[in-house]
């Protein structure tokens, strides 16, 4: 299930990431949250609830799509351009043994 | 042209939209060199963002019939760059006054600071939130967010897209998105179209603005998108993402599937950084907010510091490139430029015609506020367990506690005993909805609840950059 559909700017260089463990591709200029979002339906967890969050503003205002890589480096989905090899976590599988996502 | 300034000033201009272009452009005609700090990649701000390099629509698909001013501010912009010190993709996460002040910048994950003697904030607008049950749901967008995937990133909103709220931006979103191929299911308006007569003679001052939104209804219209006027109560539902939204409507509830929701009442103005720059404000009762106090030409109280765009007060993007040059003219005005008696004169005339501009706008704006009314008051009755705080996930009935066990009165009170404002995104998203439950419980205006004091950092940085920072000082 995806949150955002493509309806243009089609012919880009594709760009190769995992999400969760899993390869994916984007295009270059690509933002994180349009690579991860054109293909799944959340970007994180809330600390409290653990309830999923998909972005809301998506202009760098609201702090509602924070992600994590795989090294626990946080990334602003909305204002990060998608790189090649980045390996980020959705929240949708647990991140470690323990997690309870 | 080329004047000689008797001490170089160190001029500092925030934001890089219609306001902060044509501030600099002022500047850069009169032989000064600004330094322009932007936080996104590239200059347009929101209204004219440009896509990342290597995306292929033209200006017309990309901005429409605003496709001219976006052009034209891009190529301002464009001849501007050898004569000004661009910083893109910086962020400004402290300001701290004195002579000189300092900024204190984010860039590529690195601190740095940046005295200054004048500024001109040109920070711009975000949508103006109000929460209402499952407005945290995946699938559920602000207005702004909806429109950003599509000119930034050629993305829509997946599935069937309901589009909710208030404001001239509802039938824009929804006219480009039906353009751009998503599926639109409704168009539910808070507003009645009733309203929107009984603000005829103003809006008639700016009859293009206005004849522009009753094209997008016809065209929705045509379109046999349903367009719903004096919708209240909107409430989201779904397990995971959102799957159906329901309102009232005269009494009546109705209830429609969907995939996604974009939703937004009018802007709001981003002022965080005013007030770290020590600027006096204001309650607002138009904009329902508190504003740093600007003058005619965008003087704040705060010497040097100058105000322009709709970051001090939403009035569009046009009056924003207005009041970029005005704000400009009168930072010229106070350095004592130009010197030449002749062109001094010039410049005061022009001053006086642009603030008259700008105050005629205003009475556009007073048009709007009548036909697009901000559903406030939607906080003050909301049930106890929703969520007012995304960042922190505080619900309305805690606040409510507050007030009834700690006799809590004033917002900054509030923040310190619920967190409400305290979270990341700094009550940018629940401040709005706070105070108004505050100031219902409480049984005051919501200019007497108080005003939300925001802290540096104005958004988050790594905490790497807080320590380089901390060192520095």
């Amino acid at each position: 299930m995806s949150l955002l559909r493509r309806v243009a700017e089609q012919e880009r260089k594709s760009v190769s990431f995992w999400l969760d463990g899993k390869p994916l591709s984007a295009r270059a200029g690509d933002s994180v949250l349009t690579a991860v979002l054109t293909q799944a339906d959340q970007l994180r967890r809330t600390e409290f609830s653990g309830t999923p969050r998909a972005g809301f503003c998506l202009i760098g205002c609201c702090q509602d799509c924070w992600m994590r890589s795989e090294d626990g480096v946080a990334v602003r989905a909305c204002t990060t351009e998608i790189a090649e090899g980045m390996r980020l976590l959705s929240g949708m599988v647990p991140a470690v043994a323990g997690d309870t996502a | 042209m080329n004047a000689i300034v008797p001490t170089s000033p160190n001029i500092v201009i925030i934001g890089a939209g219609p306001a902060g272009v044509r501030a600099a452009q002022t500047l850069v005609e009169a032989g000064l060199h600004p330094i322009v700090i932007d936080e996104n990649r590239r200059a347009g701000g929101q209204i004219y963002r440009q896509p990342p390099p290597g995306f292929v629509r033209s200006k017309k698909e990309l901005y429409g019939f605003e496709a001219a001013k976006a052009e034209a501010l891009h190529s301002s912009f464009d001849q501007l760059r050898p004569a000004i010190d661009y910083r893109p993709d910086t962020l400004v996460w402290n300001c701290m006054p004195g002579h000189p002040g300092q900024l204190d910048l984010l860039h590529a994950q690195r601190h740095a600071e940046q005295p200054y003697s004048h500024l001109i904030l040109c920070t711009g607008a975000l949508d103006r939130i109000m929460p209402f049950p499952g407005w945290t749901l995946p699938g559920v967008y602000t207005l702004g967010a909806a429109q950003v995937a599509l000119k930034a990133q050629g993305c829509v909103l997946d599935g069937r897209v309901v589009i909710a709220g208030s404001g001239p931006l509802l039938y824009l979103l929804a006219y480009q998105y039906v353009k751009a191929g998503a599926d639109v299911v409704a168009v539910l308006d808070t507003a009645r179209f009733g309203g929107k007569l009984r603000a005829l003679p103003a809006l008639l001052r700016q009859s293009v603005t206005f004849a522009k939104g009753l094209y997008f209804m016809g065209w929705l219209r045509a379109k046999g998108i349903p367009l719903i006027d004096g919708v209240e109560q909107i409430a989201a539902d779904g397990k995971h993402t959102i799957q159906s939204l329901r309102w009232t409507r005269g009494g009546k509830t109705t209830e429609i599937a969907c995939d996604a929701l974009a939703t937004g009442f009018g802007l709001r103005s981003e002022t965080q950084l005013a007030e770290l720059a020590g600027c006096r404000f204001v309650f607002n009762e138009l904009n329902q907010q508190w504003l740093p106090q600007r003058d005619d030409a965008g003087r704040s109280s705060v010497p040097g510091v100058y105000l322009a765009g709709d970051g001090s007060g939403i009035a569009g993007a046009d009056a924003a490139e207005l009041s970029g040059r005005a704000a400009a003219l009168a930072l010229l005005q106070d350095l004592g430029l130009p010197a030449n008696a002749a062109a001094k004169a010039a410049a005061e005339q022009e001053s006086r015609r642009l603030a008259q501009t700008l105050r005629s706008n205003l009475q556009f704006r007073q048009g709007l506020e009548t036909a697009f009314p901000t559903a406030v008051h939607w906080a003050r009755d909301c049930a106890d367990d929703l969520v007012i705080c995304r960042c922190e996930e505080i619900p309305a009935g805690e606040l409510r506690r507050s007030v009834q066990q700690e006799g809590t009165v004033e917002i900054n009170r509030l923040k310190a005993m619920t967190r409400v404002g305290m979270g990341r995104c700094q009550g940018r998203m629940c401040g709005a909805a706070a105070a108004e439950i505050l100031a219902h419980a409480t049984g005051v205006s919501v200019a007497e609840a108080g005003r939300l004091r925001v802290q540096a950092p104005v958004k988050p940085i790594p905490v790497s950059a807080a320590l380089a920072a901390e060192e520095q000082t």
